[in-house]
């Protein structure tokens, strides 16, 4: 399995997400995609990384959406093809339409990093095959513009349908998150996204290694592991 | 889409005889509006032959300030030591840097940013940040990590320091969140007399393989001066001269305009276009432009090639119309770079700036005549000898002298916030939530310290920040670019080096701090401080120093007890460096930081970098295991003249500070190094501020466990609450097995205290009997919270 993980001009946490992804799928498969290039070179799961694509000019993840690379992963993924947008990815993949919600100013107008504990609520995801539902993952979250949020109709449905994927520990929803919905996945179950940053939970001597279940993820659902 | 260059690129150009740069010279007295001295002036003319014409006046102008020549402290800094077996590059270039091994290099420097910040705190912390990041990635190195050191006055008394500080930390973390570099340390004070002239010192760190170290000199006639990064405009016009060169007055409202404006996108995107174009080899050299812009890097890669340069001010890209040549030659608009660049690639450069859309133009060319020649398009509008402009600027004796009244006459007393005698329970909880020993998390909260994959100790957890070197990402940048597949696990097979092996993870531990109280009472003694505190907090990580930055923050050096305290705090920093085995590998001086109310606390802000063998094995600085047992451990003597207890009585500063053996206190350091290294500690914490208890208060709360200690009061005279609360170097609270300390104690002195366990802090020293709960700790160390609801 290969991973290609999407690089924009302000991308900061792309090598942290290749270099996750390459500790879940071998060292060697995974890429950068470059922002300019529509070609996605054959891989078989992709992430759109977090940090500040394109300055966060504009909105958070609004220019980044309408790049020529976001075409072709909009296009993968309505083919059912995993899809992983992390924090301003995250931002990204609701502005391309491709997940529900949108992402507002935290509540307290600040930037803040914290580790945060991300209680699973759905463990059949492209990207949380490798959890069990009502698990405790150790993810840092660090943003700004990260309120998910959505009208009481959408949580609503999103809830019947099972499509919120993570929901914050009591106490750990700084943000200040409609129903401390902390990551949420599309109809079909192969997009994905989250505010906290599991790339960056990959490793005991760096804090924690719970992130990488997410990026064992596909290999599950590819039948590898 | 690039021009035919034979057509377009800048040739030197013939310069009949006798041709002089055209306009009008503005005269003396315009010199001495830039902040020239009549003498000075009268120099300069001496140099040119004539008086100079507006442009030159301009650069002359900057190259010769403070900010630029360091002309009041060039003499005292030849003083220090700057040779160690870890050196790989000194002071004078963009940055200095040191071998960690195996072929990686780390380089690093702090810089000030202090009269912006005070005049506009968000945009002038966060070009802070830039700037400094440009010069580490000018020697083509990966910027890995920022710290800060911050100073402002008394924040629970004053709303200009609530704002300065509020403006100041969102401006940090606006520009390093934004650009990927992660935040891993600082240290903040607040005392009065930075109420109106605040500190903003920044400190970065790049990684690099040793082969590909980039100087800034400009080399062979006939190459192209290439500008990339962001256009020009007039922001910043006089930053060096105006703001970093005077005093801070009255009016600093007015000179908002003086202060640049940073977009941390631009810079993300000029970090990688850098490297880009320095990993493909296609630079000769390259130089950021920081104070002084244009004027200052191409005069400095002048003179360090020993060449000439012809600038063509039309060439270069605006942000707006009507800059005349002057303001686009000492123009400080931030995110740009020069690079020299033979002919034959600049077509290639040019392409991948293009990539990267901070487009580069070629503006220049490396001339023989040692002459900066300034074009505005057919016409010569400056025309200067690079020596004179560069080397040539006066150095000044300072004179000083030591106030005869101490300290004391320079500096009013504190505030008094608690009352002399406090019961012991009751100061440890006042010291616990004062503003100088409160938790710094509401600051680093607001940073990123995890981006790069690097960080093993984040800010709160360690005495020191530790960095894995060069940390996977280093690792598949050096084997196979980051563009294409590289096979990881067989360069991990082949070095053993995977993190299945169990063999040793490289890294380097991070320590930024400088008291400038204790500095204040006492110049020398006080630097030989700040450094040993550097030394032990890296101790506590298991680092060994490799050498220092230092940031020298002081008043107005003219007078002469500026001048005293500068003179004496570089006598000390230079043996603290030579007792610590730490030389000088770069640093920056600012001077003349005086407000309405007086200098500042003199104040030498110092970085240390620490080799770490194996970051696996580092000890947090809160307690860890329930029964281990506590120890003080080093050669400590403490004293409460100048202590946190003393400055919350509202008592004035001592007039000097007791010497104390700093070879004793360097053996300290040593030993609990080694026992760190030897993964014997279950926690290490140096005592600072707010001395013994405080520093039990802080491994209890990082911990999560109580303690119960007694204390047989050590202290001179065997006073209580000087053993308690008085401050000194060399002094460690550690815990371990009992059995652990004991073997210890053979090698340096180890009093062992008591015992972690429970929910509170329970001490019994002299008599007397204090108790407060892991909460009542935790609540009042959260004091800080509130100055960012």
């Amino acid at each position: 399995m290969r991973v290609g993980v999407v690089q924009f001009p302000g991308s900061c946490d792309e090598v942290d997400a290749l270099l996750a992804a390459e500790r879940a799928v071998g060292a060697g498969n995974a890429e950068l995609l470059w922002h300019r290039d529509r070609d996605l070179k054959g891989v078989d799961a992709v992430v759109v990384p977090g940090g500040f694509s394109y300055g966060d000019y504009l909105r958070a993840g609004a220019i980044a959406a309408l790049s020529p690379a976001m075409e072709s992963v909009a296009a993968f993924a309505r083919d059912g093809g995993p899809v992983l947008g992390i924090c301003n990815g995250f931002q990204v993949l609701c502005e391309a339409g491709l997940l529900p919600g949108t992402m507002l100013m935290n509540v307290g107008r600040r930037f803040v990093f914290r580790q945060v504990e991300l209680d699973v609520v759905a463990a059949d995801t492209a990207w949380t095959r490798a959890t069990r539902r009502g698990q405790l993952l150790s993810i840092p979250a660090k943003h700004q513009t990260g309120r998910w949020y959505a009208p009481d109709e959408t949580v609503e449905r999103l809830v019947a349908d099972d499509q919120v994927v993570f929901r914050y520990a009591a106490g750990d929803n700084y943000n200040g998150s409609s129903d401390g919905i902390a990551g949420v996945c599309n109809a079909a179950r192969n997009v994905v996204g989250l505010m906290p940053h599991p790339e960056h939970a990959v490793d005991p001597l760096t804090g924690s290694a719970d992130g990488l279940l997410l990026f064992r993820s596909p290999l599950e659902a590819a039948g590898v592991a | 889409m690039s021009p035919d260059p034979a057509t377009t690129l800048p040739a030197p150009r013939e310069l009949a005889p006798g041709i002089v740069p055209v306009g009008e010279a503005p005269g003396v007295e315009a010199a001495v509006g830039l902040g020239l001295t009549r003498d000075e002036y009268a120099l300069v003319v001496e140099k040119l032959g004539r008086e100079p014409v507006q442009v030159e006046l301009a650069m002359f102008s900057l190259m010769w300030s403070e900010h630029c020549a360091y002309k009041h402290s060039k003499l005292l800094l030849k003083t220090l030591p700057t040779e160690g077996p870890a050196l790989v590059l000194g002071p004078g270039e963009n940055a200095g840097a040191v071998d960690v091994g195996d072929g990686w290099t780390v380089a690093f420097k702090v810089e000030s940013h202090n009269h912006p910040s005070a005049v506009e705190p968000f945009q002038g912390a966060a070009t802070g940040v830039g700037g400094i990041l440009r010069d580490i990635f000018a020697l083509g190195a990966r910027p890995i990590a920022v710290l800060d050191a911050l100073r402002f006055g008394e924040v629970e008394d004053s709303d200009r320091s609530r704002f300065l500080l509020d403006g100041a930390v969102r401006g940090i973390g606006h520009y390093g969140n934004s650009i990927g570099v992660p935040n891993i340390g600082g240290d903040v004070y607040f005392e009065g007399p930075y109420e109106t002239n605040c500190l903003v010192n920044a400190m970065a760190l790049g990684l690099l393989r040793q082969e590909k170290l980039m100087l800034s000199a400009a080399t062979g006639v006939g190459n192209v001066v290439v500008l990339f990064g962001a256009s020009t405009g007039r922001d910043g016009i006089g930053g060096a001269s105006v703001l970093a060169s005077a005093e801070l007055g009255e009016d600093d409202a007015d000179k908002r305009p003086t202060v640049q404006v940073g977009d941390p996108f631009e810079e993300a995107k000029l970090v990688e276009c850098t490297l880009e174009l320095l990993d493909k080899g296609l630079l000769e050299s390259v130089q950021d432009l920081g104070a002084a812009g244009l004027t200052s890097s191409a005069s400095e890669m002048a003179s360090k090639g020993e060449v000439g340069l012809d600038l063509d001010v039309a060439l270069v890209p605006r942000r707006e119309a009507g800059l005349e040549p002057f303001e686009v030659m000492v123009s400080e608009s931030q995110e740009r770079m020069l690079c020299v660049v033979t002919p034959d690639r600049v077509d290639e450069v040019i392409a991948i700036t293009d990539k990267w859309d901070v487009h580069g133009t070629a503006i220049g060319v490396v001339t023989d005549s040692r002459r900066f020649r300034v074009y505005d398009g057919d016409a010569l509008v400056g025309d200067m000898p690079v020596p004179a402009l560069v080397d040539d600027c006066p150095l000044y004796e300072i004179h000083p002298q030591k106030p005869a009244g101490g300290p004391a006459e320079i500096y009013p007393a504190p505030v008094a916030r608690i009352a002399g005698g406090t019961p012991v329970r009751d100061a440890l909880l006042a010291l616990v939530g004062s503003a100088n020993v409160a938790d710094r998390r509401p600051l680093f909260e607001q940073y990123d310290p995890v981006v790069q994959s690097r960080t093993v100790r984040r800010p709160g957890q360690a005495d020191a920040a530790v960095l894995m070197i060069p940390g996977p990402a280093g690792r598949r940048a050096v084997v196979g670019g980051l563009a294409g597949p590289t096979d990881i696990a067989a360069l991990e097979a082949a070095e053993g080096s995977g993190p299945e092996s169990g063999a040793p993870i490289p890294g380097v531990g991070v320590s930024i701090d400088g008291s400038g109280r204790r500095v204040a009472a006492d110049p020398y003694t006080g630097t030989v401080w700040n450094v040993l505190e550097c030394a032990a907090n890296l101790a506590c990580v298991g680092a060994e120093p490799l050498g220092l930055t230092n940031n020298l923050n002081f008043g107005n050096p003219e007078k002469p007890h500026i001048a005293w305290q500068l003179t004496e705090s570089v006598r000390g920093l230079g043996d603290a460096c030579r007792a610590t085995g730490a030389p000088v590998v770069g640093g920056n001086v600012s001077l003349y930081n005086e407000g309405t109310t007086g200098p500042i606390y003199p104040t030498p802000v110092v970085g240390m970098v620490g080799k770490v063998p194996d970051v696996t094995v580092t000890a947090p600085l809160g307690f860890q295991r329930h029964g281990d047992a506590i120890a003080l451990v080093g050669s400590f003597a403490p004293q409460l003249a100048l202590s946190e207890l003393a400055k919350l009585e509202g008592r004035a500063l001592p007039d000097g500070l007791p010497a104390w053996d700093v070879e004793r206190a360097v053996a300290g350091i040593v030993a609990v190094r080694e026992a760190v290294r030897r993964g014997e500690l279950s926690s290490a914490h140096d005592i600072a501020e707010g001395g013994l208890l405080v520093a039990l208060a802080e491994s209890a709360i990082a911990g999560g466990f109580g303690a119960t200690v007694e204390v047989q009061p050590f202290a001179v005279d065997g006073d209580a609450r000087a053993s308690l609360f008085g401050e000194a170097p060399g002094g460690f609270v550690v815990s371990a097995p009992r059995t652990v300390l004991e073997a210890l104690a053979g090698q340096v002195p180890v009093t062992i205290l008591g015992e972690v366990g429970g929910g509170e802090l329970r001490v019994r020293c002299g008599g007397e009997t204090a108790v407060a709960t892991l909460d009542e700790l935790r609540d009042a160390h959260g004091s800080l919270a509130r100055f960012f609801a």
